[in-house]
């Protein structure tokens, strides 16, 4: 089962970039679905698996890029502890190199920082085939350019992912999910949000959509019973599989096939006009719309503050992600020319040009 | 060398004749940072007072192909900003204000020369502060906390700077603006904003930083224990951790440094300890309840001869202070001193304590430990004297060898000082070639003509290959006979 297929993945690089051959990277194939499509080979990373080191009392995982996401958070269980960031899988073979390549976080985002602040290093395999190593398993470390967290959420445009170390916590002691009916619009579910916030409310999730605004907090038993006075609202039972459907993208909110936008914007931001209902996520920094891949979505959450990805089913030729501008964008090519020479790994998956 | 008349022309039109230093005397203050072993006089120091400005100075050393050093308030601990020869020191102290404090979206936007502490008490009416509390932080400007990633004492909980910045606007050498990261946390492409944080003034000039606030902790407490043994005391730091408990903070301090403190700000630190654990809890009321029983008898259970909690804000206050002097308590028992930086894992903590004793029995140098247990970030501090024939050489080795020592045990050379020109010599045992050379790519992306910060923070290969040849003796590993973790 657990494998190091180094050399094995390193050659491929090497015969691609000989052969001018450009290379797909495959973990799970559970998250495909986002991004831009990627014409070449698959170069499959699955079978270079296998969790390297977990000492709970260091709070680091590292295993290999290609170990299912599910093992390695079944093995931080057995010691009482998780990724903080809550990972959508998006289908049961996800890996944590597919995991960390996409950079998704679920709900706890708003309050557990995103997925690249867990990243402490990486082994990583350029397009020209070196294997290079970045980072380490220690929580403080500047020796060298932080080139492991800039691989957070880089698609494999810059590298395979071979192994990764993540900081890890603690579970909470308990959590708790309250469910306000207040026939809530948008507009007031937001402000209400704003408020909560504001507070040392010990929030780790929060939801609107249909006029019910869902709040996770999490903490001792005291607290939650404390939190439970102060907000009135109503406990919701089972509430571990309602979060994990917003997470997987399970909820029929997600459902069929219109396009779906992810909109990031200041959580403060009224509404956006697109016209459907939203579900809004993270405090309202992570906003979910069902309409068309033509809208104007990315100018529309630019005016708001913020930016858009046509998070799943983009028509073909749609640009998925924000557009960057000139400067940005050369920056963005010259790195990967120094990681991806040849530019053969996942050409195209962010942007056209990269 | 004598600087490019034009170039000067240049600079003043840029920010104006007072803002353009060219005296030995006006440029002396420069010379160095807090790392002042080493020195080096500016040709020209220039203070912008805009964001614009810098960009023009920027420009300017382009097209003269003129190296540029940005300085914040000098603090920094590894010769970051030590001036180059034939350069411009670009000193960013004028650059303070605040410009922004967002109590809604919790966050501060600030110039680049504002000091860590001033945003936390700009922050402080809303009931919220900015989390990295390096131990300069009434005089590290956030620029240099940016160029560093400095870190603190509250890192294991709250985080480095790079956890707590939202947005970066950098000038690039090139002369263009960019916009890194976004005010919501989230922004499209690449997180250029990790790679730019920590990158020692290497791949840009930060001139606007925009930094997340968190709501001031509804209690904190701060237990102190004290161990009969070093090894029982760093063991007791990763059992804290492994029982679910997170501190804010968990110092840990060794016998002389203990006593130098206790000298120092008598603080009631007890003289008799072998080692000493600082932890520190924040939270919720109830949540911090139940932890600071937890972690009271685990101290116990770990074998801490006394466990005191603070009674009160002012006790804990006082319990801090000897901590937060140890660095001037220990520098009064030698001439001089080097403060060391390297991380290791927690589970190495006893090994490479008594791994740096031997080595320092071996030079016939004490060493000092105050450190951040809970990151395992050690702070080895080597006493000397820079008077006596050779002490020097033997701190500067007994130096290299803590941090070969760090490498071993799977650490890294520096935790929060940063690389500058200190550590050059063994980032070459830390990284190979292969890595060393993709930095160097990187900087290339940013910075073609290497005006920025030149010969700092990466190593040449030409250097590393003397270092190797200065390390190993007849084909022998350094230091063979030691153990290695």
């Amino acid at each position: 089962m657990d494998r190091d297929c180094t050399n094995e993945l390193a050659g491929q690089a090497r015969d691609a970039t000989a052969r001018r051959a450009t290379l797909r990277i495959v973990g799970g194939d559970t998250k495909g679905f986002l991004g831009r499509p990627v014409a070449g080979e698959a170069l499959e990373v699955a079978p270079h698996r296998g969790v390297l080191r977990h000492d709970p009392a260091e709070l680091v995982i590292t295993a290999r890029a290609g170990t299912p996401l599910a093992e390695v958070e079944n093995c931080l269980a057995a010691h009482g502890q998780r990724l903080a960031f809550e990972p959508p899988h998006h289908g049961p073979g996800a890996t944590l190199g597919g995991t960390v390549a996409c950079g998704l976080a679920g709900p706890a985002r708003a309050w557990s920082g995103p997925l690249r602040d867990y990243v402490l290093g990486v082994r990583l395999l350029t397009g020209d085939g070196r294997v290079l190593r970045f980072g380490g398993e220690v929580m403080k470390n500047v020796a060298g350019y932080d080139v492991s967290r800039l691989l957070a959420g880089s698609f494999g445009v810059l590298g395979v992912l071979l192994d990764v170390s993540l900081k890890v916590l603690p579970r909470p002691p308990g959590e708790r999910t309250l469910a306000l009916e207040l026939e809530l619009d948008e507009a007031t579910a937001l402000d209400r949000l704003a408020d909560l916030s504001r507070g040392a409310l010990p929030l780790s999730a929060g939801a609107w959509m249909d006029g019910r605004l869902f709040l996770r907090f999490d903490g001792s038993e005291a607290t939650l019973d404390d939190v439970t006075r102060r907000i009135a609202g109503e406990v919701v039972a089972g509430s571990n599989g309602f979060w994990a459907s917003l997470r997987e993208q399970t909820h029929p909110f997600f459902a069929g096939s219109e396009a779906l936008w992810r909109c990031t914007v200041p959580p403060q931001a009224p509404p956006l006009p697109l016209g459907s209902p939203p579900l809004v996520e993270w405090n309202g920094l992570q906003r979910w719309y069902r309409c068309d891949a033509a809208a104007p979505v990315f100018a529309v959450a630019a005016a708001a503050g913020g930016h858009a990805t046509l998070f799943r089913h983009a028509p073909p030729g749609a640009e998925v992600f924000a557009p960057l501008d000139a400067p940005l964008l050369r920056l963005h090519r010259q790195l990967k020319h120094v990681f991806d020479p040849a530019g053969i790994l996942n050409p195209g998956r962010m942007y056209a040009e990269l | 060398m004598t600087p490019d008349p034009a170039l000067i022309r240049e600079l003043r039109a840029a920010v104006g004749d007072e803002a353009v230093l060219l005296s030995p005397e006006a440029c002396a203050p420069f010379e160095c940072d807090a790392l002042t072993a080493h020195r080096r006089r500016p040709e020209i120091v220039v203070l912008p007072r805009s964001a614009d400005q810098v960009m023009e100075v920027l420009r300017a050393c382009r097209r003269h192909s003129t190296p540029v050093v940005a300085r914040g308030a000098g603090t920094g601990l590894s010769g970051g900003a030590l001036p180059v020869a034939g350069g411009v020191l670009l000193v960013l102290a004028r650059l303070d204000r605040i410009l922004e404090v967002d109590p809604v979206r919790r966050l501060a936007r600030v110039q680049p020369g504002v000091t860590n502490l001033e945003i936390s008490n700009a922050a402080a009416p809303h009931g919220l502060y900015y989390a990295p509390d390096p131990s300069s932080q009434v005089a590290c400007t956030i620029g240099g906390n940016v160029a560093e990633n400095s870190g603190g004492v509250h890192c294991l909980k709250h985080g480095l700077t790079v956890h707590n910045l939202l947005e970066l606007r950098v000038a690039t050498i090139e002369g263009e603006w960019l916009t890194i990261g976004a005010p919501t946390g989230e922004s499209p492409g690449l997180p250029l904003i990790a790679l730019l944080t920590g990158s020692e003034g290497m791949l840009g000039v930060v001139v606007e930083v925009t930094v997340r606030l968190k709501p001031v902790p509804e209690r904190v407490e701060l237990l102190m224990a004290s161990f009969d043994d070093v090894r029982r005391c760093a063991d007791a730091v990763g059992r804290v951790i492994a029982s679910g408990i997170v501190p804010a903070g968990l110092e840990m301090m060794d016998a002389p440094a203990i006593r130098a403190a206790e000298a120092f700000a008598r603080c009631g630190y007890p003289l008799a300890a072998e080692a000493l654990l600082l932890c520190e809890l924040d939270g919720l009321a109830h949540d911090v309840e139940s932890e600071l029983r937890a972690a009271e008898s685990l101290l116990r259970a770990c074998g801490a001869t006394a466990v005191r909690v603070a009674a009160d804000a002012a006790e804990r206050l006082r319990m801090w202070s000897g901590r937060k002097s140890a660095f001037p308590a220990v520098g009064r028992l030698a001439p001089d001193y080097f403060c060391m930086d390297g991380t290791i894992p927690r589970r190495s903590l006893a090994e490479v304590l008594e791994g740096i004793a031997a080595l320092s029995r071996e030079a016939g140098l004490p060493v000092a430990n105050v450190f951040h247990a809970g990151d395992g970030n050690l702070h080895p501090l080597i006493l000397f004297d820079a008077g006596r024939a050779g002490e020097v050489e033997r701190a500067d080795r007994l130096g290299a060898e803590i941090l070969e020592l760090c490498i071993a045990a799977g650490g890294t050379v520096t935790g929060e000082h940063g690389v500058g020109v200190e550590k050059l010599g063994p980032m070459c045992s830390q990284f190979g070639p292969d890595e060393l050379e993709a930095f160097h790519a990187v900087k290339r992306a940013f910075d073609p003509e290497g005006l920025l910060n030149p010969g700092k923070a990466v190593p040449t290969l030409a250097r590393c290959a003397d270092y190797g040849a200065m390390r190993v003796h007849g084909g022998k590993l350094p230091f063979s006979h030691l153990p290695r973790f």
